[in-house]
């Protein structure tokens, strides 16, 4: 039984029309000007079957220009799978991302720098000491694999977050880049029984990584069968070129067979046109030139349309998530992703503030939103990213679940069937007799049912708004509750067998609580 | 049997079942005995009229109020259980007059004249039946001359105007002044309500009490019974 996600009938931005002029513009942009590739293997692979390579250089680097004819693209698009499954340590929270269907599965995402600590301090009014109010304190920090640990522990508990993505990057002293990975996914999935993804820093560590997975649920077949893993390939520099140790990555994931992420995040205005028509036709052609890879690599790979498009803000061109045109561009991919039939793994919910309050709300609920409506199969960086995608806050993330217990209830189906009528109508005959002329004894049965949407969960009382200390209480509340570590037989295997993971992530011998 | 009767009258009233008919929140219970019928056993099996009343209404809107005090239930739960007492007081009001057995008091509400507003006056109204008290709706839209009337022939320990609208709130000023030139104003205790008024407004005229809400009001009436005996 996969997680359900939430079945949405999908917000279409554009018309037909307007996607298979972006589909025709990206063709065109693959063969003129092409891609410019820095790995050889890619370049290769693209020369066999068919595509014009040319040896260019650029920067003093070795580079080769390709230009990828329609029929390559098509029948790459043709061979990737429509259906992916993300498998879970628990295979009740594995997922069935089909990209015909506009079924939403939420994860967080992302790998920020920064971990933010809530802190709450208690402030006396200076005009009457008697009044005292608790305001909470952020503090920047760098984030650690006991973060790590922590937001996996965090998102198991989160009702509305169906997979987890590592939000934050760990840069503990002791954690250098041949350990990196294994610490990386060990921290992630010990404390989490819902899918877990994440991108590679070190190529070398895949196997490693791979391993770690296949002691998880028993071997390289039960792995496939319920791939517990994925990864995320930003091997496209925008524009239009693909990186030489990413797009290797890449095609060491497609040669395992696990399912894999070939994302693309260019900024309009800076590294992609700012008019939409723009970013639009060049993000798709990176994107499907790396799915064209992956299918030429093993074809039949579990990939997935992978859109993090943005525009740049004006002060500073940097990332602006929170724009409105940034929430445009999301759902117009997601339509272009199911134009091709291909899950879609698309972003909402990041914003530019860098603090939990209300323009975070205002921003991150905006995007959460709209792009859910659109349909994505796969809805990343929805859960407590700050300052563009710098920084991750777990009392954010709690935010979030709420929001999107909203955005789900929302989006359930409409119950107008001919017996909820026959009902309704003997309610209001039976009402309109009464001299009171009130439905309120009808409310009960709807309450209990849970066919009645709960109120916001951090509402305080009276006039005072208490949000961030409520759900900042919540918090505690899901980090008390005990999640799930892996069994101790295979915890002491993975110690053994898989090198450079941390003593003082083995839950058993330290007698750690994360 | 006695006990039996009474446990159930108790937990049908926390359940806020009036009926056999009613779901409550229990289903298995559907089908079975509301509070009105255990009101009636009751009365067959000659348990006496404040047994009834204590050990098996108030006792059961008792754990009502706690329930909705720690946020386990919700208005229209407490609505549910009020009107099921609210309808086993009726059962018992023949019964009642003929005893010495006294309810807790005399309410009389209605939506003043120009306004035809009522649900939340509906609410009150449900709310302090089921609280224990006797309760004469007046209705909406009611002339100031009819409410000085009953005050003067039903003699309501208590009256409430509600009024929705700023147009239509200073007919309670004039229901006020109209008792007071009827000899009345010292007859009853007046508490208003609705969304146009305040605390700021009962004072300015003359009012006992500005009631928040229904739940409010039974405080407040309670509060002046207890500070007459």
């Amino acid at each position: 039984m996969a997680r359900q996600g939430i079945l949405v009938e999908p917000y279409q931005r554009l018309k037909l029309e307007q996607v298979e002029r972006i589909h025709r513009a990206s063709l065109a942009i693959l063969t003129d000007p092409g891609l410019v590739c820095f790995n050889r293997n890619a370049a290769e692979l693209f020369g066999d079957c068919g595509a014009e390579v040319s040896s260019i250089e650029q920067g003093g680097a070795a580079c080769w220009l390709l230009k990828i004819p329609e029929k390559v693209v098509s029948e790459a698009l043709q061979a990737a799978p429509k259906v992916v499954k993300l498998g879970a340590r628990d295979e009740n929270n594995c997922l069935i991302l089909d990209g015909r269907e506009s079924r939403v599965h939420f994860a967080s995402g992302s790998e920020t720098n920064i971990w933010l600590d809530v802190d709450f301090q208690a402030y006396v009014k200076k005009s009457d000491p008697n009044i005292e109010v608790m305001v909470p304190e952020f503090h920047r920090r760098r984030g650690t694999v006991l973060d790590l640990c922590q937001a996996s522990h965090l998102c198991e508990h989160l009702e509305t977050l169906d997979a987890f993505i590592r939000p934050v990057n760990i840069q503990d002293k002791d954690i250098t880049v041949d350990n990196k990975d294994v610490n990386k996914f060990f921290a992630s999935l010990n404390n989490t029984t819902k899918h877990v993804m994440a991108g590679l820093t070190n190529l070398k560590q895949l196997d490693n990584v791979v391993n770690m997975a296949k002691l998880i649920v028993g071997g390289e077949e039960e792995l496939k069968e319920n791939p517990i893993i994925s990864f995320i390939t930003c091997l496209v520099k925008s524009p239009l070129q693909f990186v030489e140790d990413t797009t290797q990555t890449l095609i060491e994931i497609c040669r395992r067979g696990l399912p894999v992420v070939v994302s693309s995040s260019p900024q309009a205005g800076t590294t992609a046109p700012i008019k939409e028509a723009g970013i639009m036709a060049q993000i798709n052609a990176e994107v499907l030139a790396g799915i064209t890879l992956s299918q030429l690599v093993n074809k039949g790979t579990p990939v997935i349309y992978g859109s993090v498009p943005v525009r740049a803000r004006m002060d500073t061109l940097g990332d602006s998530y929170g724009s409105v045109e940034t929430s445009q561009y999301n759902i117009d991919c997601t339509q272009i992703a199911r134009f091709y039939e291909i899950p879609n793994y698309s972003t909402a919910g990041v914003c530019d503030t860098k603090m939990p309050g209300m323009q975070s709300s205002i921003e991150r609920l905006f995007s959460d939103i709209l792009v859910t409506l659109s349909g994505p199969q796969y809805l990343h960086c929805a859960y407590g990213l700050l300052d563009g995608n710098s920084t991750f806050c777990l009392l954010q993330a709690v935010l979030d679940d709420a929001h999107f217990q909203m955005i789900k209830f929302f989006l359930r189906s409409p119950r107008i069937s001919q017996a909820e009528i026959d009902d309704t109508l003997k309610q209001v005959r039976e009402v309109v007799a009464t001299p009171q002329k009130l439905y309120i004894r009808y409310i009960r049965s709807m309450l209990r049912s849970g066919q009645l949407s709960m109120p916001y969960p951090f509402e305080g009382d009276g006039e005072t708004d208490n949000v961030l200390a409520l759900a900042y209480e919540r918090m505690r509340q899901l980090l008390a509750q005990p999640v799930e570590h892996i069994v101790p037989a295979t915890t002491s295997r993975i110690f053994q067998e898989i090198p450079g993971i941390l003593p003082r992530l083995n839950v058993y011998e330290d007698r750690r609580e994360q | 049997m006695s006990e039996d009767v009474l446990a159930l009258l108790k937990e049908n009233v926390i359940q806020g079942r009036k009926t056999k008919d009613d779901e409550g929140i229990d289903e298995s219970m559907s089908g079975k005995p509301g509070v009105l019928e255990l009101t009636q056993l009751a009365l067959e099996n000659n348990i006496s009229l404040e047994t009834i009343i204590t050990q098996g209404l108030t006792a059961g809107m008792q754990v009502v109020g706690e329930k909705f005090t720690t946020k386990e239930y919700f208005i229209p739960d407490m609505l549910a259980s009020a009107e099921a007492v609210g309808g086993a007081m009726d059962i018992l009001k023949p019964y009642l007059e003929a005893s010495d057995v006294a309810t807790k008091g005399k309410f009389a509400i209605a939506t003043v004249k120009g306004d035809i507003h009522d649900i939340g006056k509906n609410i009150v109204a449900i709310l302090i039946k089921g609280a224990g008290y006797e309760v004469n709706d007046l209705g909406t839209d009611v002339p100031t001359e009819k409410i000085v009337e009953v005050v003067k022939e039903y003699k309501p320990d208590f009256l409430g105007l509600s009024a929705l609208l700023t147009t239509t709130m200073v007919v309670m000023g004039e229901i006020i002044e109209a008792l007071k030139e009827n000899g009345l104003r010292d007859e009853v205790k007046v508490l208003i309500g609705g969304a146009a008024v305040s605390d700021e407004y009962a004072q300015e005229i003359g009012a006992d009490a500005y009631c928040v809400d229904g739940f409010h009001a039974i405080k407040l009436l309670d509060a002046f019974q207890e500070s007459r005996t």
